[in-house]
């Protein structure tokens, strides 16, 4: 099966580890993994700005860039459920735009129920050393129906123990533009979540969207904590031997390219 | 009510600073939506019962004009009369005009939202009629001349020491030496102080839960019983409702209701659910002289077949502002008007305009657990985008937020472009932010490290650049 990977423009730009977990892990399940050049952004940020023109020019490229695969995939439930839920109405006045966004969001998925849902991957080679929270993105959760999954990959990961929080489903404050338009509501609302998994004791925290993980992981070391925090592709791929997010690379070791 | 939503960044920055507001605002939170999960699971088919109480309201608006012309022909069977009012001045005009007539000195009122969207107390003052709400919530900010900061507890950012040193402020009889600690006491002195104003009362206002076509009764919803005493102890009653809280039948009422208290507080049933039909008849024992319902419009049926025409579906429980985190960490007063939470940041723009309410269909994450919770089904963050839709092509959006908007899609259709750019850009960061990882702050990024560090790219080059150099090479 064809798989193109859409790695979203926060991966691409600020954190390649999880664009080469997740090429690592769809072709570990037997995929044949392409990415295309083509591809920015999906397009979320003038979308959920009102911009739907822009919106509709970025997502008619993506479309051209991706509909010659079986499956897309991307490491966000937040772009996967922009192409999935959001792409098919923003071509409502026309008709043939509207029939192909229908035909790729209906192949498209997010990373991690991707693996546990299509692929049905059952035996993950990974381990790690840690106890780590699981924090549920509000789109992976309420959009593209993200919960199990990555609660039953985890506990394939040798070595690792898996805590709750109890606020894990509370949206940590980041929302795209909203964070920089509104600092102070979000800064309470991601001091609250890092209160939340403070709590947990656990010493890495994991999530399926980088968008949340930035924000979370910024308050946390605004705050002086050394909680790890980590995309769950990097932790299922097995491929955290460099620094967590927002961690400095040890002196001398450079970042292992794998794929 | 004078509308403060456009200063809704002071107002939320006030909110977040005021630690007693921060402590009623976590109480809030924690009780209600826990609440409302126990209910849940004791009743199993409650998501059938979702989709049936959305049905019903769909119906309802599909039919509207039938079912409320059905309304007003059986409560005028039952000695009633029905006023239809356009807009908030036609309803006050009304209600005032209803009062003067019954010679009314002193108006007992339950708990209206309509009542403040139409400012209602403050048109009755005006006119030298004193409004009195009997609602412990509504009495207490009366007192204290606030807003409402919650649909369905109006008092929910006070704690109740505030409460007490309003009482002694404002009950001058109260004797020094008398404990308000407990909630209790509190309760007992508001009814001591309401017990002589439902006696003395010339007209009794209250809201409407619902409207039912099929016997022209309105419902009441309430815990504590201070509606049955506002309409029954007066000559007159004034129902005052907006026209989409119709439903057809007595059996779809039940239905509504079945989710109403489960999604507000949890409970099962509210303490009080009251069906009142026209006005005292021969024999009965008790009940007013006069039955009035006065039917607001005010935008509805502008709303009707549009955009936000599913907004119309709303039956006020409240489930929405329970469980949203914008409004757990600013309160119901920052909106800066009578609605707050999603279904006050969807519905405020239509009744006030959307120059002045703009902040607040932005001021959300859009994290969706509004519709999740809603009992009808709202689909709240659709319209919260379809409000920004509208201000982007009133060109309503700020110019920085526009302009760097432009300038990220105008990359972002072009590959190679955004290519050039993202190579230099992160290559840049990453060697800045080498030696810690991440930054303390960074120019143009004031609001992301206002409060937290922005972690910095890894070092490499982008993950397009970096795969496609590694010789993967199967790039379209």
């Amino acid at each position: 099966m064809t798989v193109g990977l859409f790695v979203t423009c926060l991966v691409d730009l600020t954190r390649p580890t999880v664009g080469f977990a997740t090429v690592k892990l769809l072709r570990d399940a037997g995929c044949k993994v392409s990415v295309p050049k083509a591809q920015t952004c999906c397009g979320q940020p003038a979308y959920n700005s009102g911009d739907n023109p822009d919106a509709r020019a970025i997502a008619e490229k993506v479309i051209k860039a991706f509909e010659g695969f079986d499956y897309v995939v991307a490491p966000s439930g937040s772009c996967a459920g922009m192409i999935r839920h959001h792409y098919p109405s923003l071509f409502a006045a026309d008709p043939e735009m509207a029939s192909r966004a229908t035909a790729l969001a209906g192949r498209t998925f997010e990373l991690v129920s991707f693996l546990a849902d299509v692929l049905k991957v059952e035996n993950l080679e990974a381990a790690y050393d840690g106890t780590a929270t699981y924090h549920d993105s509000c789109s992976s959760l309420r959009e593209m129906g993200v919960k199990e999954q990555p609660r039953a990959l985890l506990a394939q990961v040798k070595g690792m123990t898996l805590t709750e929080a109890p606020e894990s489903e509370t949206c940590c404050g980041f929302g795209g533009l909203f964070c920089v338009k509104y600092p102070d509501i979000s800064g309470h609302m991601v001091d609250a979540k890092v209160d939340d998994i403070m709590a947990t004791g656990a010493d890495t925290l994991l999530a399926g969207d980088l968008g949340c993980l930035m924000n979370i992981a910024g308050r946390l070391h605004r705050r002086g904590s050394k909680i790890r925090v980590r995309h769950i592709a990097e932790v299922l791929a097995g491929m955290t031997e460099g620094p967590p997010l927002g961690e400095p690379a040890e002196k001398g070791k450079r970042l292992k390219e794998a794929g | 009510m004078e509308s403060t939503t456009a200063a809704f960044r002071e107002n939320a920055a006030k909110a977040l600073g005021d630690a007693k507001l921060r402590d009623a605002l976590s109480k809030l939170a924690d009780g209600f939506p826990a609440r409302r999960r126990e209910a849940m699971a004791r009743l199993p088919e409650f998501e059938a019962l979702r989709d049936a109480a959305r049905d019903i309201k769909d119906h309802v608006l599909a039919n509207l004009d039938f079912y409320l012309e059905a309304f007003e022909a059986r409560v005028v069977e039952a000695g009633g009369t029905v006023h239809w009012c356009r807009t908030a001045a036609e309803a006050r005009t009304a209600i005032l005009r209803i009062c003067k007539l019954a010679g009314a000195k002193t108006v007992t009122k339950g708990k209206s939202m309509i009542g403040e969207e139409i400012a209602i107390n403050e048109h009755l003052e005006e006119h030298g009629i004193e409004p009195v709400e009997t609602d412990l919530g509504e009495y207490i900010i009366q007192l204290r001349h606030e807003p409402p900061s919650h649909i369905i507890a109006p008092a929910i950012h006070l704690s109740k020491e505030q409460v007490a040193d309003t009482f002694r402020e404002k009950h001058r009889h109260l004797s020094p030496g008398r404990s308000l600690d407990e909630p209790r006491a509190l309760l007992d002195e508001a009814r001591n102080e309401l017990r002589q104003k439902f006696i003395g009362a010339d007209v009794g206002l209250t809201g409407a839960n619902m409207l039912i076509a099929e016997t022209g009764s309105i419902v009441l919803v309430t815990n504590e019983g201070n509606a049955d005493l506002t309409y029954s102890l007066p000559r007159v009653h004034i129902v005052i409702a907006s026209l989409e809280k119709v439903v057809p039948t007595l059996e779809d009422a039940t239905t509504i209701l079945r989710v109403l208290a489960r999604s507000a507080t949890g409970q099962e049933m509210s303490v009080y659910t009251t069906f009142c039909t026209g006005p005292k008849r021969e024999g009965d024992l008790d009940g007013p002289e006069a039955f009035h319902v006065v039917l607001l419009d005010n935008g509805r049926t502008e709303m009707l077949g549009g955009d936000f025409h599913e907004m119309l579906r709303c039956i006020r429980c409240g489930a929405c502002l329970n469980h949203c985190p914008i409004y757990k960490a600013i309160g119901g007063h920052a909106y800066g008007w009578v609605y707050s939470g999603p279904m006050g940041a969807v519905l405020i723009p239509g009744l006030i305009g959307l120059e002045e309410a703009g902040h607040l269909p932005n001021a959300s994450t859009l994290c969706g657990k509004c519709e999740d919770v809603c009992p009808v089904r709202i689909p709240l963050p659709r319209m919260l985008r379809t409000w920004r839709q509208r201000q982007f092509e009133k060109r309503l959006t700020s110019s920085v937020s526009r302009s760097g908007l432009k300038f990220w899609s105008h990359l972002a259709r072009r590959p190679w472009l955004y290519r050039l750019v993202a190579d230099i850009a992160v290559a840049t960061l990453a060697v800045l932010g080498r030696s810690r990882g991440r930054f303390r702050r960074l120019p143009l990024a004031g609001g992301w490290t206002k409060l937290r560090d922005l972690p910095a790219p890894e070092e490499g080059g982008t993950f397009i650049s970096r795969y496609h150099r590694a010789g993967h090479g199967d790039g379209a």
